[in-house]
């Protein structure tokens, strides 16, 4: 059995009042799919902070192939191949897509040139190879800001992988997208994905996008975890039905 | 895919500009040799106006280098009076007189001066930044002010600079200076556009737009904004050396909050968008300047005020989105969509 590349170890973490997170304890092996699922509020995206180092934990430890990762900034969590994308894309509107692309290059290569021209060839193919995988290269030149919300979101997936992360965290990735694009869009990201050897968790509402993706479930609410197991597993707890899809209370009625 | 979200308003484009660099290069050399050939017609006064914004462009360039980065220095003063400072007491205390050596000195001196405060004006945005820097040149105006070795409030002179170890002919100095500060700032203004168009330089407009991106890309925000501050200060500190070897006199008002304002003027004027635009708005602001000074002399700032409105009104985004857009958009219009 391979060891976990992510171990979160009795996390802890409260705004005021509210617990966030309570007690939560998670392995991530290598190569897993892995959705957390829960209502908003449930601490999902507090996890994911959590992990990328944007928040600490007021207790606990996090591990990221037996690294304690738990101290470090942000900058330090990507350079060690943590990659997230976000709710809300957190894009560059004023440049172009490709531009975008290469600010990323550039960030996690740290080939940072005072003299080469930042459209320089090798970083322009490798850009455009991502682009091809996220079938993003008609948009090639456009602005970010010009560019619709499914296009962002994808364009933020791909500008994370840039650096060939181990582990990647999509923050719902398929949020604010119509119904009938978030199963084509989903699809070109785990393709994508799939073209390299990587770790994924991400943050879903949709179940059938979690049962087509995931090969894990992890439910949380009000900061603790209530099922980790396979999504048909998962799916069909009480706690995940009741306070998750909310198909107990459906069934009841 | 198609659009699903609706399609928001386009921002304003912060293309980063892609000349080839051979064009680049051969159009500078040829600028700079017109302005070469031009200034041994121009009348004395011409050529004074235009090593005085060169000399002072060079400094507003520094801050225009900020700029594209989010923040604006209103204490840009500092590094043009410690390279003023430098490149004179080089001159009357060290016996140095090559005016190329008194430029880099005075660039180098001001880069050195003021880099160990960068990591701490790395951390700081907006009024803070801006406030900050202007503490910073106030409180070597004050020191300057009360330093009796260095002239005090009246400063002191400094002689006539040699250029390559000859000698300065009354008849000629002015337009040997006028070449040696024109031939300065196209170097700089080159380099300072090949940095613009460089990896770093892409990253200092991905910072002015979204630092948290920044660093969960794996970038440093904090030492993109250091490293600008720095090579803005060589820049002025270059300038400041420029301008002293012309004037003659070096006094603390070289470091006066009024003196930054000027150059934080000249590159809202020029905007950040354009390096040549920084050059033109600060010959615009030496004519304004001469000819208000000559017909409102007391008045004078009102004419700038003016100006400035008018340009804040017209061409929010200065004077080097005229052209900078203008190329932006054929280019667009060029590639498929």
């Amino acid at each position: 059995m391979n060891s976990p590349l992510l171990r979160a170890i009795g996390l802890e973490k409260r705004f005021g009042a509210l617990v966030a997170a309570s007690a939560i304890t998670i392995d991530v092996r290598p190569g897993e799919r892995v959705s957390l699922i829960g209502s908003n509020g449930a601490g999902k995206t507090t996890f994911v902070n959590m992990i990328t180092g944007y928040l600490k934990p007021d207790a606990g430890r996090i591990e990221l192939g037996g690294r304690d990762i738990t101290p470090l900034s942000p900058r330090a969590i990507t350079r060690l191949g943590v990659a997230r994308s976000f709710q809300i894309p957190q894009l560059y509107p004023a440049l172009t897509v490709l531009d975008n692309m290469l600010v990323a290059t550039a960030c996690q290569e740290n080939r940072l040139s005072f003299w080469q021209t930042a459209r320089r060839p090798d970083a322009v193919a490798r850009a455009d190879a991502l682009l091809e995988r996220f079938q993003l290269n008609e948009h090639r030149e456009r602005l970010v800001a010009e560019l619709p919300g499914g296009v962002r979101k994808l364009l933020d997936i791909a500008m994370a992988l840039t650096g060939e992360p181990q582990l990647l965290l999509l923050d719902e990735p398929t949020s604010g997208v119509s119904a009938e694009e978030k199963f084509p869009m989903m699809e070109i990201v785990m393709t994508a994905v799939g073209a390299q050897p990587l770790t994924v968790l991400f943050v879903e509402h949709d179940m059938d996008i979690v049962e087509r993706h995931a090969d894990r479930v992890i439910a949380f609410y009000s900061g603790r975890i209530i099922a980790d197991d396979t999504p048909q597993a998962a799916l069909a707890t009480d706690d995940v039905r009741r306070y998750v899809t909310g198909t107990l209370e459906a069934a009841a009625c | 895919m198609s659009a699903s979200v609706s399609t928001p308003a386009p921002a304003l484009p912060l293309r980063p500009a892609r000349r080839a660099p051979r064009r680049l290069v051969l159009g500078g050399i040829a600028l700079t040799a017109a302005l070469l050939v031009a200034g041994a017609y121009m009348p004395k006064w011409l050529t004074f106006l235009i090593t005085m914004a060169a000399s002072h462009g060079l400094v507003s360039l520094g801050i225009v280098l900020m700029m594209r980065g989010g923040v604006v220095s209103f204490g840009q003063g500092l590094v043009f009076a410690l390279g003023a400072y430098a490149a004179a007491l080089a001159y009357t205390r060290l016996g140095i007189t090559d005016a190329l050596g008194l430029a880099l000195l005075g660039g180098a001196v001001a880069t050195l001066g003021v880099a160990p405060f960068a990591p701490l004006l790395s951390r700081y945005r907006g009024i803070f930044f801006a406030m900050l820097t202007l503490a910073l040149s106030m409180v070597v105006f004050g020191v300057l002010t009360k330093t009796e070795a260095l002239g005090g409030s009246d400063g002191f002179n400094m002689g006539r600079v040699t250029v390559f170890g000859q000698k300065l002919a009354d008849g000629h100095v002015g337009y040997v200076l006028y070449s040696v500060t024109v031939v300065v700032a196209a170097v700089l203004a080159l380099l300072a556009r090949v940095y613009f168009d460089s990896t770093r330089g892409l990253l200092t407009l991905a910072v002015r737009e979204n630092e948290l991106r920044v660093e969960y890309l794996g970038g440093s925000v904090r030492r993109a904004m250091a490293i600008n501050f720095v090579l803005a200060a060589f820049a002025g500190g270059t300038g400041g050396a420029l301008v002293v070897m012309s004037l003659g006199h070096i006094d603390p008002n070289f470091s006066y909050w009024t003196t930054s304002g000027e150059f934080v003027f000249v590159a809202i004027l020029a905007g950040w968008q354009s390096v040549l635009a920084v050059f033109i708005a600060s010959t615009v602001l030496e004519v304004v300047r001469s000819f208000s000074s000559l017909y409102f002399p007391n008045t004078w700032q009102l004419s700038l005020g003016l100006f400035l409105l008018f340009v804040i009104r017209f061409l929010p985004r200065g004077i080097g989105s005229l052209w900078i857009g203008r190329t932006g958009s054929a280019r667009s219009a060029e590639k498929p969509r």
